[in-house]
């Protein structure tokens, strides 16, 4: 008890020193949080994906588009449920800088295949039977203050003109997982406008979205759906909505490896701020040690009081730290927002930030410890005077 | 004032361990600070080398890349017999038709797939860029399926070497030389004849189209009168702001995400260093009471432990610095989300950097320095001299 | 009275210190022997080895060859832990800064060395109790050791050298930091300690003051021990 006591009232020692440091813990974990939350939004695609899904694109890549005539050719492989088309759409509302994903879908397929975007009844019925009208997630309604009625203009960037779309509904995700910022509509509205004035990019479709009846199958039915196009002008890539949603991730690895890198730099600052507080207390305090030590107190004792106040000051910070993520989460999650639509704080990384602060509580406790017990008893001792 | 120089190293010195800690922790922030920059700096240079000035590229309206832009061969007729193209020495315009188009390879060491842009040239592309030499082998014969790659697809790409084959658009095409781009974007891509690519992908359609102007002035007007045609849909613009606007968004990303960082982190360093700095002021307390009841002036006392703050910050700058020389090795390379296409590019130190990370590091450690000097400087003389 | 045997039996004890490449020799062929129930005063100048000889003693320091044996038990051949169990059990020390705890009160200060015994927190608290009670501070076991006066503080560190009951008592200049006051109440503390419950005190210092209270003198000088020779400093 009474060490116990000596241990916090070590900490009350210098206040001062103790709240800069807890608060450059807490300062380091937020940023940690931060930046493995933005790594977490990275894959959040993949982690929304079904594993009930298969994408089927052009295997040259995904400029390429293929014939609508494979739709029934796909549906007829068993297994297989439903087939839906869609367009990458890639318009732009008013000023580029308003990015956000926009499809072209067969919409009745689609909202089956997608049984996670919740539609109201009535606004699903309104959706599909309006053949300009939009289904926009709340993400993206709060985002710009529309609402249901709205007209909507996009300027094609990959099909020329002006865009006009009625929003008749809106959709949730079922999960905080699902991406509730983008926009879809009709994939006929693109494909008899395209009929009218550009024939010959009409019936062509950007990806297919094949429902399976088990995902065990998955990679039967991905082969075969393959096969079937072999050695035609358009040669089709399937693969698990999970390995596609993967594939863009892969292309784009080097920036997750170097935010994952910049994350354990300031594990590294962390590290350095507590081990110099450390350093400097037990300096302060090596007279007191080496007194307890001369009452025959053991090593293993003294070295846990120095680490039982290390780690109470990194692990007093990381808890502010995480307490400060939160809203932090929220502010960065709007800012980034045209990059990352779903940007939620995981209890994954919350809890790697505590594991990461109890080693660095551990390790920068540990050096000034042994230096304080490596010195004679009667060296220690003459530093009381 | 030598001897307070003088006074403030020893005890650097003195405190071996904290000074090392403070410093690398001051490092650290600054190799945080400087990468940034370098990358920003890398991505810039790539880009602004990519275009060429009096360069001119003109796609799609509203297209926003050449990926996703498509100019028909009538409107291209319009297009190439713009005046104000300046003309070669055998009298034929600098203007040439290009088809981009996007294909999987898979990348050295793995089975992902990564977009490659293959740029379907004429003859008069090459001499509209400059930058662009042809390093191995030879240039392609024009009619045939051969290819010329950059020097990074060659680096980075299984199987891309002279004498081997690519397969893409349903025929084989043959590699013949290796071009280097240098910085450019150019370095990460494959050229072949634009006729042939054509055909193989069944493109009607050119992508973009690219000219040299005669007198650079010549932009606005050339600009005005092609987008004001009614028989075409394009947007005109220079190749230099072209390549930028490709990368805005990795651009921006970078600096938000960069800015944010550094913020915060140098908040933590700041924070590390009022740690040292008072713990030296607490130390010490009866030597500055000394040297104040020996008639040292007060702004004598702020100066030192200022200095002293500024050598622990200017420390760590020179080993951050140190550290982050060394990411000059290495390139990022990633997707480009405009244009889904694969782009490269390489920490880049200038001088300009090393000054930035060292202003930012004096701000820091004079943040850091300044309130516990402040608390040095007033302490009373009696009870500097008072022990407890 | 009965003729009392040898407690500690101190034989050609050498001591240096190695500073750098030079090595510099602080105790030289020491011998000689302290009686149970002695009050020892060691004096000399400063630098002569009072302290080195006096943490020997106690199995703070080893020497580098001799013996010192305490009780029948050569500490010198003891290896780490089992030195500090037997400092544990056998030595109080009192020093002239008090090396008190700053951030634990007078109680708990005296409570320290007794954590490392199988006691009850009840009999703890007897013991601590009793301690105080005989330096005079019962009073004042809630107090920080900032809030007493040095002659306190020195009286809690005596308290917490005593609390364990050893048998042997070192002192290293307890009245050096002391005004006169201070120092007599200590010096009759210790005088009470020795008479009264029959500890064994080996105490440093140079003041001759402080020396009187003691019932035997040794010289120190430069790392010698000089012989019967006490009497002509006082
Ligand atoms: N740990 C040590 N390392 C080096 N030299 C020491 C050490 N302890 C004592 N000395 C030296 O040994 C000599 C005797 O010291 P000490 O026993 O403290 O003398 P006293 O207590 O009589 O003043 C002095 O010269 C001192 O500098
Ligand atoms: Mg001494």
């Amino acid at each position: 008890m009474v060490l116990l006591k000596y241990l916090f009232r070590n900490i009350f020692r210098h206040k001062l020193r103790s709240t800069l440091t807890v608060l450059s813990v807490s300062v380091a974990v937020l940023s940690f949080c931060l930046l493995n939350t933005i790594i977490t939004a990275w894959y959040a695609g993949v982690s929304a994906s079904s594993s009930y899904r298969l994408i089927v694109r052009n295997a040259i890549s995904l400029v390429f588009s293929l014939p609508l005539s494979y739709k029934e050719k796909i549906r007829q492989v068993k297994g297989v449920t439903y087939v839906a088309q869609g367009n990458w759409f890639g318009g732009i509302y008013i000023e580029e800088k308003n990015f956000f994903a926009n499809f072209a879908v067969e919409p009745e397929t689609f909202l089956r295949l997608y049984p996670e975007f919740i539609v109201k009844e009535e606004e699903k019925k309104a959706f599909l039977s309006d053949r300009k009208g939009c289904l926009v997630g709340r993400k993206l309604i709060e985002r710009f203050g529309w609402k249901v009625g709205d007209i909507v203009v996009l300027r094609g960037t990959i099909f020329p003109g002006n865009w006009e779309f009625v929003i008749r509904g809106i959709y949730y995700g079922k999960d905080k997982n699902v991406d509730e910022s983008q926009f879809l509509f009709h994939w006929d509205y693109l494909n008899e406008t395209l009929k009218k004035f550009a024939p010959s990019r009409a019936d062509q479709v950007g990806y297919y979205i094949v429902g399976i009846k088990n995902p065990e199958d998955s990679a039967v039915i991905s082969k075969e759906i393959d096969s079937l196009f072999k050695n035609s002008y358009a040669e089709t890539l399937t693969e698990t909505e999970k390995a596609f949603q993967l594939s863009f991730i892969t292309m784009t690895e080097a920036i997750v490896i170097a935010i994952k890198l910049v994350s354990f730099v300031v594990i590294g600052i962390i590290l350095v701020v507590v081990a110099n507080t450390m350093n400097m207390s037990v300096r302060e305090r090596r007279g007191e040690y080496s007194i307890l030590k001369m009452f025959g107190f053991s090593y293993t004792l003294i070295t846990s009081i120095i680490l039982g106040e290390s780690l109470l000051i990194v692990l007093t910070g990381a808890v502010l730290g995480v307490i400060f993520t939160f809203p932090a989460v929220k502010v960065v999650g709007d800012i980034l927002s045209v990059y990352f639509p779903v940007f939620i704080l995981e209890s994954k990384v919350i809890f790697e930030s505590l594991m990461y602060s109890f080693v660095v509580g551990i390790l920068s406790g540990i050096i000034p410890a042994i230096r304080s017990i490596r010195v004679d008893l009667s060296e220690g001792l003459r530093w009381n005077m | 004032m030598k001897l307070i120089l003088l006074y403030s190293l020893r005890n650097l010195v003195n405190r071996k361990l904290t000074t090392i800690l403070t410093a690398s922790g001051m490092a650290l922030v600054i190799l945080v600070f400087s990468a940034v920059l370098m990358l920003s700096e890398g991505l810039r240079k790539t880009l602004v080398k990519t275009g060429t000035p009096g360069n001119v590229v003109v796609i799609r309206k509203s297209s926003g890349s050449e990926v996703q832009s498509g100019i028909e061969k009538d409107q291209a007729r319009i297009i190439e017999v713009s005046p104000e193209i300046s003309l070669n020495e055998e009298g034929k315009r600098m203007v040439s038709k290009e088809l981009v188009v996007l294909i999987g390879l898979p990348k050295k060491g793995t089975d992902k797939l990564s977009n490659v842009v293959i740029r379907g040239i004429m003859e008069s592309s090459l001499p509209l860029r400059s930058q662009v030499k042809l390093k191995e082998g030879r240039m392609i014969r024009w009619g045939s399926n051969e290819i010329i790659v950059g020097n990074k697809i060659a680096d980075n790409f299984d199987g891309v070497r002279i004498g081997n084959t690519l397969n893409f658009g349903q025929r084989q095409w043959l590699v013949v030389g290796i071009f280097e781009g240098g910085t450019t974007g150019f370095s990460s891509e494959i050229w072949a004849d634009v006729e042939q690519l054509k055909q193989a992908f069944r493109r009607p359609n050119y992508s973009s189209m690219i000219f040299k102007l005669s007198n650079a002035k010549d932009f606005d007007i050339v600009k005005d009168r092609l987008e004001k045609d009614p028989r075409l849909t394009v947007e005109v613009k220079r190749e230099i702001e072209y390549y930028e606007d490709q990368s805005a968004m990795m651009a921006k990303f970078i600096k938000v995400l960069g800015v944010s960082m550094t913020v915060v982190f140098s908040i933590g360093a700041i924070l590390g260093a009022m740690i040292t700095m008072y713990s030296a002021v607490a130390q010490r307390k009866n030597e500055i009471g000394t040297l104040r009841a020996l008639g040292f002036q007060k702004t004598t006392i702020l100066t030192a432990f200022l200095v002293e703050s500024l050598f622990l910050s200017l420390i760590g700058c020179v080993f951050g610095l140190f550290l982050s020389s060394f990411l000059q090795l290495y390139t990022i390379s990633t997707m480009n989300w405009q244009t889904f296409s694969e782009l490269a590019f390489s920490f880049t130190l200038t001088p300009k950097i090393i000054l930035q990370s060292l202003l930012f590091s004096v701000i820091m450690g004079s943040l850091g320095g300044l309130i516990p000097a402040l608390r040095a400087s007033r302490q009373k003389i009696v009870d500097a001299l008072r022990t407890d | 009275m009965a003729e009392s045997k040898n407690i500690i039996e101190i034989k050609s004890l050498y001591k240096s210190y190695k500073r750098g490449n030079q090595v510099i020799p602080v105790l030289q062929d020491i011998s000689f022997n302290i009686k149970e129930g002695e009050f020892l005063a060691l004096m000399g100048p400063s630098g002569s080895g009072k302290s080195t000889l006096l943490n020997l003693i106690a199995g703070i320091d080893k020497p580098d060859s001799g013996s010192i044996v305490v009780q029948g038990l050569d500490i010198t051949s003891l290896d780490e832990r089992t030195l500090s169990n037997w400092r544990a059990e056998n030595v109080g020390f009192i020093f002239q800064f008090y090396n008190l705890i700053p951030v634990l009160t007078a109680f708990e200060n005296v409570e320290l060395p007794l954590l490392l015994m199988n006691l009850s927190k009840k009999e703890r608290s007897e013991h601590v109790e009793m301690a105080l009670s005989i330096v005079g501070l019962y009073d004042r076991k809630e107090h920080y050791p900032s809030q007493l006066s040095g002659g306190q503080q020195q009286r809690v560190a005596i308290a917490r050298a005593i609390v364990t009951d050893p048998t042997i008592i070192v002192a290293d200049e307890p009245t050096g930091d002391l005004d006169k006051k201070s120092a007599e109440d200590v010096l009759n503390l210790m005088t009470q300690l020795n008479e009264k419950f029959g500890k064994t005190i080996v105490m440093v210092t140079h003041d001759l003051r402080a020396a009187k209270h003691a019932k035997t003198m040794k010289y120190l000088d430069k790392g010698f021990l000089i012989n019967g020779s006490t009497e002509i400093f006082i």
